[in-house]
């Protein structure tokens, strides 16, 4: 839940009207891997889908398994590289087993969010009025609705045994993600609609839903990649978030749950550390490049965003670059060749 | 005074208020930094008008931000003197001002009016607030009531009523606007006010008003104005001298009446013949071939040659340099008047009979403008 | 007025939302709550008249029509009924919630109000010194943007309590004999505040850091921020004409951001054992107390909405351009 602070998003590039990238930017699009935050997150993001796969397979022991009666956990040692948990399981192993569930959790839930929100955002703009209120409005109540508590009374509800099933948790974590995309879809779609390409299309007698698959939705393909991307954050930090709260399936590991047993025995408060903190630390890094990913779109729709130092302009990197302050020019007397 | 200045009527050298020598202003740094402007020599006497003329990309505007050094990055100035003479005598060079030294002078000496004043007005602020910020910036020991006053003064000066002053940008017309700009800039009775496209986006009507006020008020109240626009039949009608810019490097300067009648600069006539004049003989309007060059790959020799319909074989090797020409302090960037005999019959239009602009009899501008200021 | 009349609606509608949402999740998913209360209490004897109750409230072997059990429950919920709370002895949920709300409605709170202001003041800092180390913030404040909240709490409680002794790890005060207004009672729930209200700036700070961050960038491009530095104003008040514009989008963001910082905070809560909704809504679950549960989620709807209220009022305040359409 910590994750995607909607502000950013609701705020930065991507919501505003008209600063979609022109409809033939493609060239721009070739470009877009160039930039460091991209490359960045590309790079963490494909280790976490690695260990994703292969994780449960080079995990050095089985997750499961105690290796003695104790029930103080063993900082690292040359055996166990992250030390044990109380009931002296290897951490390691049990960090490499956990990415899985909650990449796949979090994948499933990113595609049904961006479906609905892709759905409900580009119909509520492309058909405007009583629709567009309609959906606006549900939209937003999503939106304002905090989701922590709602996604509590249903796993109340739900009860342990349903919680268990992953796919049911995706779902439910999707019914709570897919109201910030459907809000930015619809403001971008607006904007394109009124667009000429659009209107002669209209005037050609196209049909609506070919004009949104031909016109509209191809052009919103940077938006949906971002509101994707937020999704799967989003995902990655419910589904951690009700991990820690011990409300899915025990018979798989993944970080929340590593996170919940740590808890259980109070490991914060008895100096435990390499239990909780690698746990953390994946999902934390794990969002993180998914947030630079994401940030790496925004710049690309809105380049004024970039930052000097992580995915400056060449220019702006040039050896022995001044950096100057608002309203005062630098002067930098060079020796340039007069005319 | 620098004997090396070169620009301007000998005879009102005396009354030079901003000289701006050998400026070079680049966006970017190292190797693919890209020269905006390059090398220009101007001179704004007390109370002219003087007009910079060019395409857009010339670098008109980038020379005025740069002179006062609020070019944003990743401009950077990179050689030349921006000299500022006070009226008590002293000069300060701008380029080498610090920080606190600038915001002394600046809107004291040299304000700043921009084009479309809905973004140069803070949206969140009221008039008043605008109006009088700069007022407490400058003068610390000014009353709130008294601020308040020369705020009511200011509007009543472009003619808005004092009940504007709790307005808000958005509530204003844009004619509206441009007036509390120009109010404003005039808060701290500066002696230079620039003046960057300041009606460009007015409809002509207004445009006119707002042109006829702001002569009024030099008048009045004697500043000088660098008034910077694309829109050389309007600075033939307001400016005194006019300068005009190609590719960041200044080409001609002359009173605005022998520019008008007598251009010596193939560019110049190009612009001329760009534009209705408002007043004077029919020309047909032909404009320039071409556009303007890309500033990362000018062409050798002088800039403007492959536009040039009179080129010679010399002008793709050499550039040409700004060299006095004529009477009346003109002077010209062009092969084709060194010597001036070997100018084509446009280019050698003989000169108007007025004189040059003259500073004006007294520091008050008493003195109505002579030369060109036919509004 | 006619901004906050629409807002107005607008959260009216929400409000009616969540409370159909509160009425329809017992009804609609499969299972017998009331059972799983019962074989909760295990044994212990509940009166007819309590199971009956139960049964009414949660629509189980009634004949009622779904329409009139709706009514009915709005009539409670007007009421201030909230049902009874059947994991602590059959109090009413309201004085449960009532006793909790003053412990979460102060502790995130002043944490968002600090967060705000500290974020949005970094993000003026990080924006106008574009091009400085301070660039270099932003990856790091991604970092703490993705960290989940429970995590940096067990990261606070280990640095500040366990390893350096300075700040209880848990609880909202001492077992003191009585709660009083004295000068011990107060620093002593100060003192157990500081971590958790620690916790939940870090992890939101960060994301009013960006925002912030952004819009002044782009605000800073604006040309009344030229002007104000061609007249001469001082730095601060040339920086002020910017942020007083970039702030606007952060404060109409704040609906956004509201419901992951309650969430957020929530979650802390429960790391913290802090006595406020936070533990009870996780007990709740854990004690099948679902009429706890349904009170839990609409006070927490109501309480967000309100702070959006409040968030509106502040951007109506701030910019005239709305207060003169308002």
């Amino acid at each position: 839940m910590a994750v995607g602070i909607g502000t950013d998003r609701a705020t930065g590039a991507a919501s505003a009207p008209g600063s979609l990238p022109a409809a033939g930017g493609r060239s721009r699009a070739w470009r877009l891997p160039r930039s460091p935050k991209i490359i960045v997150g590309l790079v963490m993001l494909a280790v976490f889908v690695i260990i994703a796969i292969i994780g449960p397979l080079i995990a050095p022991y089985n997750p499961n398994v105690s290796f003695a009666n104790s029930s103080v956990p063993l900082p690292p040692s040359g055996a166990h590289w992250l030390g044990t948990t109380a009931l002296q399981q290897d951490v390691l192993s049990q960090l490499l087993s956990g990415g899985r569930s909650t990449l796949l959790v979090a994948l499933i839930a990113g595609v049904i969010a961006t479906a609905l929100s892709v759905i409900i955002g580009v119909t509520a703009g492309y058909l405007g009025g009583l629709a567009d209120d309609v959906l606006s409005m549900l939209a937003n109540i999503f939106l304002v609705m905090p989701a922590l508590p709602l996604l509590m009374i249903l796993f109340g509800f739900l009860g342990h045994s349903s919680a268990d099933n992953d796919l049911v948790v995706a779902l439910v974590i999707s019914i709570t993600g897919w109201a910030w995309g459907a809000r930015v879809l619809r403001a971008q779609t607006l904007s394109l609609r009124n667009r000429d390409y659009v209107d002669s299309a209209r005037l050609i007698g196209e049909s609506n839903w070919r004009i949104i698959g031909t016109e509209i939705v191809p052009n919103l393909v940077p938006v949906i990649a971002s509101s994707f991307l937020f999704t799967v954050l989003y995902g990655v930090g419910t589904y951690t978030a009700i991990a820690f709260l011990g409300y899915v399936n025990p018979d798989h590991w993944s970080w929340g749950s590593m996170l919940f047993y740590s808890q259980e025995v109070n490991a914060e408060t008895s100096g435990y550390w390499w239990w909780f903190v690698p746990p953390g630390l994946a999902v934390a890094f794990l969002g993180t490049s998914l947030a630079l990913l994401n940030f790496g779109i925004d710049e690309f729709v809105n380049p004024r965003l970039r930052a000097a130092g992580l995915s400056g302009h060449p220019s702006r990197r040039t050896r022995g670059r001044t950096r100057q302050s608002f309203g005062q020019t630098a002067v930098i007397r060079a020796d340039r060749g007069r005319p | 005074m620098s004997q090396h200045i070169v620009t301007g009527p000998e005879r009102s050298r005396g009354d030079a208020l901003l000289e701006i020598h050998g400026l070079c202003v680049d966006y970017g740094q190292g190797s693919d930094a890209v020269h905006a402007v390059t090398d220009v020599d101007l001179v704004l006497h007390r109370g002219e008008v003087l007009g910079l003329a060019g395409e857009s990309g010339s670098g008109k505007s980038t020379l005025a931000m740069a002179a006062t050094r609020l070019l944003r990055e990743p401009g950077v100035i990179t050689a030349g003197e921006v000299r500022l003479h006070y009226d008590t005598g002293s000069v300060a060079d701008l380029l080498e001002a610090g920080t606190g030294a600038l915001r002394v002078l600046r809107w004291s000496e040299v304000s700043l009016v921009i084009q479309s004043a809905m973004n140069a007005l803070n949206p969140v602020m009221s008039i008043r607030t605008q109006l009088t910020d700069a007022l407490a910036a400058h003068v610390p020991d000014m009353s709130r009531r008294s601020r308040r006053d020369r705020a009511v003064e200011l509007l009543g000066m472009v003619g808005i009523s004092a009940d504007r002053l709790g307005s808000h940008p958005h509530e204003l017309s844009g004619g509206m606007r441009q007036r509390v700009m120009i109010a404003m800039a005039l808060a701290l009775r500066p002696q230079i006010v620039i003046m960057d496209e300041p009606t460009t986006a007015l409809d002509v009507v207004t445009q006119r008003e707002i042109l006829e006020e702001l002569i009024d008020l030099r008048d009045r109240f004697g500043f000088a104005i660098l008034f910077i626009t694309h829109d050389l039949s309007l600075l033939i009608e307001i400016a005194d001298s006019i300068a005009v810019m190609y590719a960041g490097r200044l080409v001609e300067r002359a009173s605005a009446q022998a520019l008008f009648r007598a251009p010596r600069h193939p560019y110049t006539l190009g612009l001329l013949h760009s534009f209705p004049a408002l007043h004077g003989p029919r020309v047909p309007m032909t404009g320039i071939p071409g556009s303007p060059p890309d500033l990362r790959m000018l062409p050798s020799g002088c800039v403007f040659h492959p536009r040039c319909r009179f080129a010679l074989a010399r002008c793709a090797d050499d550039a040409p340099p700004l060299a006095a020409t004529g009477t009346g302090g003109r002077v010209v960037a062009c092969w084709l008047q060194h010597p001036p005999e070997s100018a084509p019959t446009e280019l050698a239009r003989p000169e108007p009979g007025l004189e040059a602009w003259a500073p004006p009899a007294t520091a008050d501008g008493q003195a109505a403008t002579q030369g060109g200021s036919a509004a | 007025m006619r901004t906050i009349a629409r807002r107005l609606a607008f959260y009216a509608a929400t409000a009616i939302v969540a409370i159909s949402v509160d009425f329809l999740i017992p009804r609609i998913i499969p299972g017998n709550p009331v059972n799983a209360i019962l074989a909760r209490m295990q044994g212990a004897t509940l009166s007819k008249a309590t199971i009956a109750g139960l049964d009414e409230q949660y629509g189980v072997n009634t004949k009622t029509s779904l329409w009139t059990q709706y009514i009915h429950f709005w009539g409670n919920v007007l009421h201030g009924n909230l049902g009874t709370s059947t994991s602590n002895g059959f109090v009413a949920v309201s004085t449960v919630i009532r006793e909790a709300l003053p412990w979460t409605l102060g502790l995130v709170g002043v944490a968002t109000v600090i967060s705000f202001v500290l974020g949005t003041l970094i993000g003026v800092l990080v924006a106008w010194r574009r091009g400085t180390w301070l660039d270099n913030l932003l990856p790091a404040t991604t970092f703490f943007q993705a960290a989940p909240y429970f995590f940096i709490a067990f990261l606070a409680i280990d640095l500040f309590s366990t390893k350096l002794g300075w700040l209880p790890s848990g609880q909202g005060h001492q077992d003191l004999d009585f709660p009083a207004l004295n000068w011990t009672y107060i620093s002593d729930v100060l003192d157990h505040a500081v971590l958790p209200a620690l916790t939940i700036v870090v992890a939101s700070a960060a994301g009013w850091i960006i925002s912030m961050r952004n819009v002044m960038v782009t605000t800073m491009d604006e040309d009344y921020v030229l002007v104000a530095a061609a007249k001469g104003l001082h730095r601060r008040r040339v920086i002020w004409y910017a942020a007083r514009n970039a702030v606007l989008p952060s404060i109409s963001g704040f609906s956004l951001a509201i419901g992951f910082i309650v969430s957020g905070a929530l979650l802390t809560e429960i790391v913290f054992s802090y006595p406020g909704l936070g533990l009870l809504l996780v007990n709740a679950v854990s004690d099948n107390d679902y009429a706890l549960l349904q009170g839990l989620f609409l006070i927490i709807t109501l309480a967000v909405l309100a702070a959006n209220l409040i968030a509106d009022f502040v951007y109506v305040f701030l910019d005239p351009r709305i207060r003169q359409e308002a």
